[in-house]
């Protein structure tokens, strides 16, 4: 059997770990969902998987039909914070900071549908880029975002992520070594 | 692997998104007091287990997180249908090869 480098230059897919962003979970209801899409600066979309995107960088994604994650710049997730903190004597609904929670890593390069496919049992082809899905990777829970045809952006539980990470490196290796 | 249709996000996915949570339209009693102990194991534990179609529990655990019901069939595996919680039952009785048993009432009748 024959040891393959597993830092081969030429890598068809690359994996890296992203900077930190704000993450915010919110739960609202249907009464409540316009409130808050005007307290964030951006219509909350109502079909699961949809985001919107707002000004300063802000993006909503609809996880559930009463579930979104907000995302903005790391420095931005104060004012957010404090929009909301307004919001709760007017609406009732439910403002969490989860920035901690999860790392970033992004997998882009032609074949990173393929090492997506290791972990995940969805058929992501038929993800369309701009959309994101909260999913499975190989027994983690994971926000899976298609930024575009050929990256993707997972958001993997703190403890979950040296877990992932070495899968991705196996399934990148196995890539660049053609199996 | 079965898929499984979630009615919240209207996509068909693979059943690893989804976890069990046993059988649906299982009411629990207005007034546990007044039942005696036979009737309270009966709620708590005597399950309908019909060869036939089965409205089931099932939650997209790994997805919009919603619990949701399903009718499938426990002889073919096949799903027949799925619906959002606090709907009623479709009342499909049973599809083709897979006759209904006639233990084919729910628990909760």
């Amino acid at each position: 059997m024959t040891m393959h480098d597993t830092r081969m230059p030429d890598a068809t897919v690359t994996i890296e770990d992203l900077a930190p962003d704000a993450r915010f979970s919110l739960r609202v209801g249907a009464d409540g969902r316009a409130a808050a899409s005007e307290t964030l600066g951006l219509d909350l979309p109502v079909r699961v998987g949809d985001v919107a995107r707002g000004a300063e960088e802000r993006t909503a994604l609809c996880l559930g039909p009463d579930e979104w994650l907000i995302t903005a710049p790391a420095e931005a997730g104060g004012a957010i914070a404090r929009a909301f903190a307004d919001l709760y004597d007017r609406t009732p609904h439910s403002l969490v900071d989860v920035s901690d929670r999860e790392v970033t890593v992004r997998v882009t390069g032609p074949e990173a549908l393929t090492l997506m496919t290791i972990g995940c049992p969805r058929d992501l082809a038929r993800l369309a880029p701009g959309r994101a899905v909260r999913t499975v990777f190989d027994g983690a829970t994971v926000i899976l975002w298609r930024d575009a045809e050929d990256t993707f952006r997972m958001d993997v539980w703190r403890s979950f992520a040296p877990f992932v990470r070495d899968l991705l490196e196996i399934g990148r290796a196995e890539i660049a070594a053609g199996l | 692997m079965l898929l499984i249709h979630c009615p919240y996000c209207d996509e068909t996915l693979p059943e690893a998104e989804f976890a069990y949570a046993g059988e649906a339209h299982v009411d629990r009693p207005a007034d546990p007091m007044a039942l005696s102990d036979d009737e309270w194991a009966a709620f708590l534990f005597i399950r309908s287990n019909p060869k036939g179609v089965h409205a089931e529990r099932w939650r997209h655990v790994h997805g919009c997180a919603r619990f949701f019901n399903a009718e499938r069939d426990t002889v073919t595996d096949a799903f027949v249908s799925t619906y959002r919680a606090g709907e009623p039952r479709p009342g499909t009785k049973c599809s083709a090869g897979a006759p209904a048993g006639d233990d084919m009432k729910v628990a909760a009748e």
